[in-house]
Order: structure tokens, then sequence, then C-alpha cells
């Protein structure tokens, strides 16, 4: 149904388009766009970008790759302040607030709407929609990557220990390790503690136990939120981890110590990861030879009502400041973007999620999560759907959060050091956080989050 | 018939230095002034409204406890790296300086690490350097957790600190190896004709004779422990762990870059700008009265 939906509005988008541009329709009209995917993600988006291109005349993109998520929005400022801005941007998760409060956007909704093209906003996963939409539900960038959080366990290590489940409870889980460890495994779990690993270790964990990171409902109802991250549930998971560490039962992976832990965990060194079920991919493909393993749910403390997890990733923002010619293009684009054809075409390359729902229910009837490689995936779906978002795990809506997750990390490692106690960590990780946040509220006076 | 076009002294100075000075004003002053007016506003990142603020950047960054770390580790880095990197370049220079077999073969492969860029540099170290499965892992099978640059913040800074002297040992090399070749031989051949040994013609004739480029490496050394050490902190260790290694100037880039604080790092400029430039004037006032220049 939504499919017949979107072809006619296409249609629709095309004709007009034509309609208004044959009298000189001889060169397409060309419009830039800047992402910060790299390597094999970065050739999947070309990819992407070609295949646009060759679906119709009127327009072009050109697809630069900045090479990171932080060079993408440098170099976008800076191009920004030189008026030479592209037209669509890749923003990651963490950049919205500064985004939306920039005043260097046109709306996404906006756009789609005076370019004729109805989008249904209700077909996106809400946990998705709504980390990127205002408090009032308006769109005002499109959902592009998604991902979240996964637990990635090795079923032959768990056999070991008689068990054929993952854990579905940190209770749980400090027994398997002590199992594992007795079983004479040497590194029963993999953490990292860097700064962006914050996105999982505190942002996911503290959404799927509904507590809140920042008071404010995380952000989403004033500049004036700030950080209480030193008394909620988060404090005893980060006792556990440092304790489990303590006993030889986790260890810290990272690419600077020599293997990351996703690399720990493929090659079978290390047998329970968090991470990304953007990594989903890379463990098939770099897996030991005949080692079983699969994704679950991240576990909850027990008695936890589970919710949903956070979404991560980046959006699409359409800047201001370009051609009614230009926003054509953009809008068409995002049309592309949307359709469920293309989700597809993008998750099978690359192990992101679909952000639709008519997108998974595609890729569904195709068969995709049934094949081998790709099987598994859907339970991302399942834990960003666990519950209908609450106005907590609706996502983190805090300025200059990018210095937030490095404070983090330099707190959890000060902690992982012996340096400090749990909570006096996380005690200096709330008070310099705040005078991040208080530094981002000045620099917008009277300004409010839209 | 004598044709002569007269200019005064004070015009044709000018004329020939208006190209230059037009430089040195567009790419040192116009930025450098631009980093104080920045310094004294909140800047929003996209452009727009910015705040006249005063000093409050330079109160806010004065009274982090952070930045206040930030100086220390500045400091014992380029105390530690400056000394290190020109005492064993001194070593070798003055042994390469000796007629030894094979001392040409010497001076070209200790000159050329300087050749080698930062980021390169700053990635073979991190291997060579890795806990798990670098040089050093040999030792931390024997004693478990001894070597963790990942988390021990005096092995992360010892980690940078031998990259970057490592990289400066090539240059300075070339600059000793100079100023003892510049000595004359014959005074060299003299005080060895009246017996006095090599450690002896060192202290009393080769070291004060070498003192000018001794302090002129002691000047470039420190100040570019300061600002060329960028690179390695941001490959070996992005200024962890727990803020180790997070130097004045990785912390302007982390600020300013990703964390988007322009007025922040700008204020963090300028204080770094300051903290050179009275460093070269103590250099100057102190240490160059010992300087003989011959």
């Amino acid at each position: 149904m939504s499919i017949i939906k979107h072809g006619l509005a296409a249609f629709a988008a095309g004709a007009i388009g034509i309609a208004l541009a044959s009298p000189a329709a001889a060169a397409p009209t060309k419009f830039d766009f800047w992402f910060g995917l790299s390597g094999d993600l970065a050739r999947v988006v070309d990819t992407m970008c070609k295949n646009f291109n060759e679906s119709q005349k009127d327009y072009e993109v050109v697809c630069t790759s900045q090479g990171n998520y932080d060079a993408t929005l440098q170099n976008t400022i800076a191009a920004f302040r030189a008026g030479k801005q592209p037209t669509v941007v890749q923003v990651y998760d963490v950049g919205t607030a500064t985004m939306m409060l920039s005043g260097a956007y046109k709306p996404a909704d906006k756009l789609m709407e005076e370019n004729g093209y109805k989008v249904d906003y209700n077909d996106y996963f809400p946990g998705i929609a709504r980390y990127y939409a205002t408090s009032k539900g308006e769109m005002l960038s499109f959902p592009f990557n998604s991902s979240t959080a996964l637990l990635y366990w090795n079923k032959d290590a768990f056999a070991k220990i008689g068990k054929t489940e993952a854990p579905k409870t940190w209770e749980d889980v400090g027994a398997d390790l002590q199992a594992m460890k007795d079983a004479g495994y040497e590194c029963p779990m993999a953490i990292n503690i860097s700064a962006n690993e914050s996105w999982q270790l505190m942002e996911q964990f503290s959404a799927i136990h509904n507590q809140p990171i920042a008071t404010k409902n995380n952000g989403y109802d004033g500049l004036d939120a700030r950080l209480e991250v030193n008394k909620t549930k988060f404090v005893q998971y980060v006792t556990d981890l440092k304790k489990w560490y303590d006993a030889g039962l986790i260890k810290i992976k990272s690419k600077d110590l020599g293997q990351d832990m996703v690399q720990a965990f493929a090659s079978g060194t290390c047998q329970i990861i968090l991470t990304s079920v953007g990594d989903h991919g890379s463990v098939a493909r770099t897996q030991k030879e005949g080692m079983h393993w699969d994704v679950a749910e991240l576990p909850v403390y027990a008695g936890t009502e589970r919710k949903n997890s956070l979404v991560g990733g980046a959006s699409l923002w359409v800047l201001s400041g370009k051609s009614n010619a230009e926003y054509k293009g953009a809008a068409a684009f995002l049309n592309f973007i949307h359709d469920p054809k293309t989700a597809l075409f993008w998750s099978t390359n690359t192990g992101y999620i679909p952000v639709t729902k008519s997108g998974f229910d595609y890729m569904k009837a195709d068969g995709f999560y049934d094949k081998a490689p790709y099987k598994g995936r859907e339970v991302a779906i399942a834990s960003l759907t666990a519950s209908e978002p609450t106005d907590i795990t609706r996502g983190v809506r805090l300025g200059n959060f990018t210095q937030i997750r490095a404070e983090f990390g330099t707190q959890m490692q000060a902690i992982f050091a012996n340096k400090v106690s749990v909570q006096e960590g996380l005690d200096t990780l709330v008070k310099n956080g705040d005078a991040i946040l208080d530094r981002f509220q000045q620099t917008y006076p009277g300004k409010t989050l839209p | 018939m004598e044709k002569r076009v007269t200019f005064s002294k004070w015009s044709i100075g000018i004329l020939f230095a208006v190209p230059q000075l037009l430089l040195i004003f567009t790419f040192f002053y116009w930025p450098a002034g631009q980093a104080v007016y920045w310094s004294l506003t909140l800047q929003q990142p996209w452009g727009g409204g910015n705040i006249w603020v005063g000093l409050e950047n330079f109160r806010a960054i004065l009274s982090s406890a952070d930045y206040w770390n930030s100086i220390t580790a500045s400091l014992v880095f380029a105390g530690i790296s400056t000394g290190l990197a020109m005492f064993i370049a001194l070593v070798l220079a003055a042994l390469t300086d000796r007629q030894l077999a094979g001392s040409r073969l010497y001076r070209v492969v200790l000159i050329w690490p300087y050749g080698i860029a930062a980021p390169a540099l700053a990635l073979a170290f991190r291997f060579i350097l890795a806990p798990e499965a670098g040089f050093l892992s040999v030792i931390n099978r024997m004693w478990p957790g001894i070597w963790d640059p990942g988390l021990d913040g005096a092995d992360a800074m010892a980690s940078i600190i031998i990259a970057f002297s490592w990289k400066y040992v090539g240059y300075n090399f070339i600059f000793f190896l100079a100023a003892f070749q510049a000595i004359p031989r014959s005074l060299i051949e003299a005080a060895a004709m009246d017996g006095s040994g090599v450690l002896r013609r060192f202290r009393d004739i080769q070291f004060p004779l070498i003192t000018p480029t001794i302090f002129f490496l002691l000047v470039i050394n420190i100040t570019e422990s300061f600002q060329d050490s960028f690179g390695i902190v941001d490959i070996m260790t992005a200024g962890g762990p727990a803020n180790a290694t997070n130097l004045m100037v990785y912390k302007i880039y982390s600020d300013g870059f990703k964390g988007l604080d322009y007025s922040g790092a700008a204020a963090q400029s300028i204080i770094l700008m300051l903290l050179i430039i009275v460093l070269t004037i103590f250099q100057f006032r102190f240490i160059e009265r010992r300087v003989h220049y011959g």
C-alpha cells in the first residue's frame, strides 16, 4: 500500500519536476551531499547515489565522504560560514541539538511538503523518529543510517557451561561470566570504555532501564537540563562492570590496545560483547571458522520492565540558503532514500536497520531475515520497538553532547585505572558535563529547542 | 644626460616591504587578532549571534581543573622530551664527529627520522608500543599489566615522549653535528697534543663552542614540543587515558573542533601563545647569559 503511495508521490513529483524544468531541461540540477561514512560504507553510499542519479534525469547528486562524523560537521560549519555549504548533509545523532539551534537548516518535513511529496511520518519507527523530531513531532531531518546496540554471544562457549540461551539479566551475565572463567576462558566478556562507547554503555543502558541521563526529560524540555547519571541505576551498572573487570571476567579491548572488541569476539578470544547491530556484518565476515554465535537484546537488571533501546547513527539535514532547484533535487533524493527498495539495498550492504515499518515489512517479505548472514538482525528492531518510547527513552537532546561523551570516556578511564571510585568518577562526569551544558546554554541565550 | 629617479630611503623601504608586510598581516596578525576577538565572545558555531563576554572565557578556563591538568601535562612533556631529544642527539653527534669508520653512514641514518611525518611516526609507535601485540608485549607476558598505556597515564605519557624525542633526535643531531664540524680542528688537535682526554676536550673546548647551537635548539625544541606534539597525541593517545596526555595544543583542537567551542579554544590559544612568549623571554634572559658566542 505505502509502496504504491510512494510510487505515486514520486511519479507526481517527477511530473512536476519535468513540467517546471522542461523548457531548459538540458543539464540536470546538481546538488551536494556530504556524509561521514568511510571505507566499505562510503562505497555503499556512492552506489546509492549512482542509483539515484540513474533513476531520473532531472537531478544529479554529488556525494562526498568527509571521512567521519566529526569532520563532516566541522567541514559543513566551515563551508556554511563561507556560504559554500552542501545542500544535504549527514549529521550524527549527538549533533541533533546543536543542529536544531543552528538556524542553518530547512526543515525536512517542510521541504517535502513544498515539493509535493507526502511522507507518512507514522511509518517511521517511533524510537527512531522521535530522536530527530521536535517536541511537537515535526521532522527537521530524516533518519538515514540507524542502528541500536545488541549483545553478541558465543554459543560454543555458552554450551561449555551448559547454556543454550543468551543471558537476559545482568545477574545472569555475572554468573555466566564466572562460569566461563571457571571453564578456562581467558576473556569471558570484552568492553571498550572510550568516549564513543558512551552510546551503548550509558545511553542504551539508561533507555532500556527507563533511567534519565539528564533532567528535563533528557534535555527535550529545555537547555537548562543537567546530567544526573551519578544517581541512577547506571551507578550500579558501572560498579558491576568494574567489579567483573577486577575479577578478570571482563577485559578492555580497543584498537589502540591492538585488538578492538569486535575482532576479539569474531576471533573467539572473548565470548560476549555489546555493540551496534551495524557490526553484525563485520562479525559474520571475519568470524573464526566454524564458530557459532548469535545476537540478543541487551540484558536488564532483574525486575526491570524493559523499554525500547535508543537509535544510533545519523540523519540527513537539508541546509538553508540554497536555490529552489537544488531543494527540488534534495526532496527527490530524500524521497528516494525513504523508498523501501532503497532500505533493502542499504541494509543488505551495511548492517544498518530499516528506519520505516514499510521498509522492515518489505525486507521481511523479501525473506531478508531468514538468510544466513542477516539472520538475527531483526533483534535490533525488536529492541528498538520493545515499548512505546517514554519521555526518557525517545532520545537524548543535549547541547555539545560530543564533549560530554568525551568526558564520559575520561572518567571511565579514571575509574577503571583505580584513580577514583565509581561514585567519584560519575560525580566528576556530572560536574564537568554540567559545565559543558551551561556553556552551551550561555552561547544561545533566550533560545529554546524547537 | 643623466636621468635619475630618486626615492627617499623611507619610501623605498616601505615599497619593498609592502608585499611581505601584507603577507605577514594576512597570515599572522589578522588570524591572531581574530583569535583575540573570538576569545572575548561566545561564538555560535554556525555563525549569527555572537555574544560579547569579556574575560569570561579566560575565567572559565583558568578555573577548570582539566585545564590546569593540561598545562601540567604540557610542561612535563616539554621538559622530559626536550631534555631527552637534546641529550641523545648531543651524544650521538659528539660520537659521529670523531673520525670513525662509517661515520658518514651514521650521519645519514640519524638524519632520516626527522623526515618522517608525525602521523606516520605516531602510527608506527602505536603498534610498537601496543601492550598486547607490540614490541613490549613480551614484558607484559612476564609481568601482566606492567605496560598499559591504554589505562595507565604515566605509560601513555612515556609513549608520546618516546615518539616525540625520537623524531627530534634526528633534527637536533643535524644542528649539533654542524656545530661540531665548525669547530677548528687545530683547537682540538692542540689540546690533544697537550695531553687532554676526550671528555676534557669536550667539556672545555667543544661544549663552550656549541652553546649557541644548544641554546637555539632549546628554544626551538621547547616551542615545538608545545605545538608539534599534536599529531603524535592525536594518533597515539587522543589525550587519554583520563586526560593524562591531554596537552594544551590537543585540548585546543578537541574543544574547538570536536566540541565546537570556538571561543574557549581561542582563549586557550591566547594562553598558549602567552606561555610560549614567556618561556622564550625567560630563556633569552636567563639561559642566553651562559651562551658563548665566541
